[in-house]
């Protein structure tokens, strides 16, 4: 269960932020991509603190949106701040989240001195989502959104983003 | 002290946000579809850090201003990037190289504002950061490759430096703006990101085999104001859809 939702009664209202997602990768909530850092329920307010993943994502004014229509559906009133500080990490998508990536056909981020090896030095270490070899390669630094670069696998030959690590 | 603020927010904010539109500008004329995402792609990060500073600068301006208006609504002058990113993009070489220059600058620019005095502006700047890095990685990769090509990739590359090379020391020449903010602690020291930007220049322009020792410096005034006729074309299609239909909303 995510704990951010701990201490909220209305089981409704947790089911509707639950189904909140990442529009660019609608297998991730918001919480499995770690972007809700905070949420209190003070009678009919609602009040979330969200961080950016990029900060040109386009995903951000969706998701904030998204959140706001569903939180008023319910008769509340939203209050959503975003707040850029602690800037957001990879490291703040849940390892449920990183499964989900993976089984959508994203490879999950790797830790920050074996991502700098697979961009910049072309080590094969990202796992193929597909057959999971780990012979792949990059085709490109920069993939079909800011937060991903794009691989292609040498085994069964089929291209897959990889989610690079910010930190 | 809040008019130096402002003002400085626009220094930072209108290289990245007329680099970002120079960039925008290849949307679909990429040399290839990965390049045309990349730039695309970091065209987006500018312009996302460009919102950071804008809607910044419109809460210290007050009354009704708004990030839309204080991006889309100046005249030319108002204006303070740097001459360097509203050169055009002449063909694939101007671009890499005028990225490389921005990059090998903004990074070190961003890891100074990190520890600015100002909470908004270093929380800019840890974000920005990470994109940044990214940036010069793919940008000084592209000056490896073209000065390290073909010949023509070659001379292409060394022509475009030979050109922007020389609008680079700006970014260094202090305003008044820029010392006052340096001195209370909110704005970088230029002089230190100097050394890291030469450092990565020296490291860099030699891998690519490209000449640059001998390029002399051009007089430039952009932070002040003083443009190259070029920013007028970008502003007009920058402006258009506000000018056209003013306070028009997405």
């Amino acid at each position: 269960m995510v704990e951010l939702l701990e201490n909220i009664s209305d089981e409704k209202l947790k089911e509707e932020l639950l189904k909140i997602s990442d529009p660019e990768i609608p297998v991730l909530s918001v919480f499995d991509l770690g972007v809700i850092r905070k949420i209190d329920v003070i009678d009919k307010d609602v009040n979330i603190e969200l961080t950016p993943t990029y900060s040109g994502c386009p995903a951000m004014d969706t998701i904030s949106m998204d959140l706001k229509i569903a939180i008023e559906s319910l008769g509340y009133k939203a209050n959503i701040n975003l707040v850029l500080s602690p800037a957001w990490s990879t490291d703040w998508i849940s390892e449920e989240g990183r499964q989900k990536l993976e089984a959508y056909g994203i490879a999950p981020p790797l830790e920050e001195s074996l991502d700098a090896k697979a961009l910049i030095e072309g080590e094969r270490i990202v796992k193929c989502t597909n057959c999971q070899s780990t012979n792949t390669i990059m085709v490109s630094q920069f993939g079909s959104t800011a937060c991903k670069a794009l691989f292609k696998c040498e085994d069964c030959l089929e291209p897959f983003d990889y989610f690079k690590c910010l930190k | 002290m809040n008019d130096n603020l402002y003002r400085y927010l626009l220094i930072l904010g209108d290289n990245s946000m007329i680099l970002g539109q120079r960039l925008s500008e290849l949307c679909g004329h990429g040399p290839n579809l990965e390049t045309d995402i990349a730039l695309t792609n970091i065209s987006l990060d500018l312009f996302g850090q460009v919102r950071s500073y804008m809607q910044y600068a419109a809460k210290i301006k007050g009354g009704e201003t708004t990030e839309d208006s204080v991006a889309y609504l100046r005249s030319e002058r108002d204006y303070y990037n740097t001459i360097l990113v509203e050169q055009e993009n002449t063909d694939f070489a101007y671009v890499i190289a005028r990225q490389f220059f921005f990059d090998a600058f903004h990074k070190p620019l961003l890891e100074q504002l990190m520890n600015s005095k100002d909470e908004t502006i270093s929380a800019i700047a840890a974000k920005s950061i990470k994109e940044s890095k990214y940036h010069l990685r793919f940008s000084s990769e592209w000056m490896r490759r073209l000065g390290d090509g073909t010949e023509e990739s070659h001379s292409r590359l060394q022509n475009a430096v030979n050109d922007l090379y020389a609008y680079c020391m700006e970014f260094f020449q202090e305003t008044e703006v820029e010392k006052n903010m340096k001195e209370n602690g909110i704005g970088a020291d230029l002089e230190l990101v100097k050394v890291s930007f030469l450092k990565t220049i020296n490291e860099v322009l030699p891998q690519a085999g490209i000449e640059y020792k001998d390029i002399k410096f051009r007089y430039a005034n952009g932070k002040q104001g003083m443009h190259s006729e070029k920013l007028g074309y970008i502003l007009s299609d920058f402006q258009y859809i506000q000018r056209a239909y003013p306070n028009m909303t997405w």
